[in-house]
């Protein structure tokens, strides 16, 4: 317990990577994510497939493939990042997968009349979208988002496997270090990852309840 | 497709728009693909001897059989537990009796909230410490996907058990069922053709999460992968064709799912258990 409580910054300095790494990818994938979707619902069939390949294709590849891919296939081709970036880039790919399918469920569960009514006043494919759409469909979005973005936050473990020094390779490096404390160490990175989940949870909660008291 | 609802049906302009719009982007995408072929190239990516061993290496195939079977093990085993603790902790879950309830809600949200490879790593690492054996890897792995898919599927069964209408429960009570027997011989049966899309798309989560395995050293698909990389030194090609196996495997499964979901909806006018809300994270609870 006292190799837990001496060695708390070690666990601070894991737990501040955790944070960014789920921050940085949660903005890389809401971008590309949003951008798939918008090829998933577009006129343009190119588009509409590629969109559709895309989230077919990663959604059903475990994410540590993706990291494989990333950390040891990239410097094959010449891209060369340290390992905190390939981190992002990876996780930021694979979640963007599931922000895509959130984002054209809540497209699509905006009643049709809206975007008639739009359509009947003239506007185009992306005012529709843009104007009429998306705003409506965000209200519906954050819900689904809200339990992408903790998976995501679980998922940022795995960049531990990848030389990233974050919640789950600071644990290991106490363990290392304290063969006799394994189980509070364990237990300490838990609680960790359990209260940035519920604080992530209680956040996405008043983000919720601010987007539906603004209707 | 269904009717487009975002824009307008085209007309001969339309069309045409869409047409120079299609080919505009096509076009781009193509380009996209060709930029990438051309740093490929550059970089020796497409030189045969990247590609010889997966024509005159029989030894390349028979390593990644193993390492399927492998994952396969893996999957099955812990799909078989996971559902029977889902099953007990939706049991406890959807009690009437708070002292049974509570705990059974703060196991469900622990593991649902604690990454995989945490669990993983605990049963490993502490598991020796705590009975003083050796839990093997292919078990410390089996128990991790048990024990958090088990809190998943519990969460499906219960919004499984929450749709059926409640004059089940309520006939059921009327002739003299208990509430456990209500539960077993009443409302699970209905349950479970609601259940069963979502249960298949969590196979599919669990499958992934196999590959996980390869941190504490279990010689699944991935982790043979990795191994033949070392020999074969090409990462790219060889990673490649492993996320092919995960996807062919994956999309097969989603198919079915998306199958049985489809004529749920046809046979019995009934919504499914939505998937995504109960696949990932604390969201709702």
């Amino acid at each position: 317990m006292n190799d837990v409580l001496n060695n708390l910054d070690v666990f601070v300095r894991g737990f501040r990577t955790t944070v960014s790494l789920t921050l940085l990818a949660a903005v890389g994938a809401l971008l590309l994510g949003t951008l798939i979707a918008t090829m998933r619902v577009s006129p343009v069939p190119p588009f509409r497939w590629a969109g559709a390949a895309y989230v077919r294709l990663v959604r059903n590849t475990p994410l540590t493939v993706v990291f494989f891919l990333v950390v040891f296939g990239l410097p094959e081709v010449d891209v060369k990042l340290p390992f905190f970036r390939f981190a992002v880039l990876a996780l930021s790919l694979y979640t963007a997968a599931f922000v895509a399918e959130a984002v054209r469920s809540g497209i699509n569960s905006v009643p049709p009349g809206q975007a008639e009514a739009s359509r009947s006043i003239g506007m185009t494919f992306s005012q529709t979208l843009r104007l009429v759409v998306l705003p409506q469909a965000f209200a519906n979005i954050v819900p689904p988002l809200a339990s992408v973005f903790i998976a995501l936050l679980k998922n940022t473990s795995i960049a531990s496997a990848f030389f990233v020094f974050e919640g789950v390779q600071a644990m290991n490096q106490l363990i290392n270090k304290f063969g006799n404390a394994v189980i509070p160490i364990i237990a300490a990175a838990a609680l960790g990852y359990l209260v940035l989940a519920l604080v992530s949870s209680f956040l996405f909660g008043l983000l919720e309840r601010a987007v539906t008291a603004g209707r | 497709m269904t009717t487009p609802v975002l824009y307008d049906v085209q007309g001969p302009r339309g069309r045409r728009r869409v047409l120079v719009s299609s080919v505009i982007g096509g076009l781009i995408l193509l380009g996209l693909l060709a930029l990438a072929a051309r740093r490929l190239a550059a970089n020796g990516q497409f030189d045969s001897d990247k590609y010889k061993p997966f024509f005159n290496e029989p030894l390349l195939y028979r390593r990644l059989w193993e390492g399927l079977t492998n994952t396969l093990h893996a999957a099955v085993y812990a799909m078989v537990l996971a559902t029977l603790l889902g099953v007990v902790l939706a049991f406890g879950r959807l009690s009437q009796r708070r002292f049974l309830r509570l705990p059974v809600i703060a196991v469900i949200e622990f593991f649902r909230g604690v990454p995989l490879l945490l669990l993983i790593f605990a049963l490993f690492l502490a598991f020796p410490i705590v009975v003083h054996t050796d839990l093997p890897a292919l078990w410390a792995l089996v128990v991790a996907l048990t024990l958090y898919n088990g809190a998943v599927i519990a969460e499906i069964i219960r919004a499984g058990v929450q749709s059926i209408p409640k004059g089940q429960t309520e006939a059921a009570s009327a002739i003299g069922l208990s509430r456990g027997q209500t539960l077993r011989i009443v409302l699970l049966p209905q349950a479970v053709r609601v259940m069963l899309p979502a249960l298949i798309s969590q196979l599919v989560v669990l499958l992934k999460d196999t590959s996980l395995g390869f941190v504490i050293g279990y010689s699944e698909l991935l982790r043979t992968g990795g191994q033949l990389v070392q020999v074969l030194r090409n990462p790219l090609q060889l990673y490649i064709l492993v996320a092919l196996v995960y996807i062919v495997i994956n999309s097969c499964l989603s198919a079915l799912a998306g199958y049985l979901e489809g004529r749920q909806r046809r046979t019995s006018g009934k919504t499914p258990v939505a998937v995504t809300q109960v696949e990932t994270g604390i969201g709702a609870v």
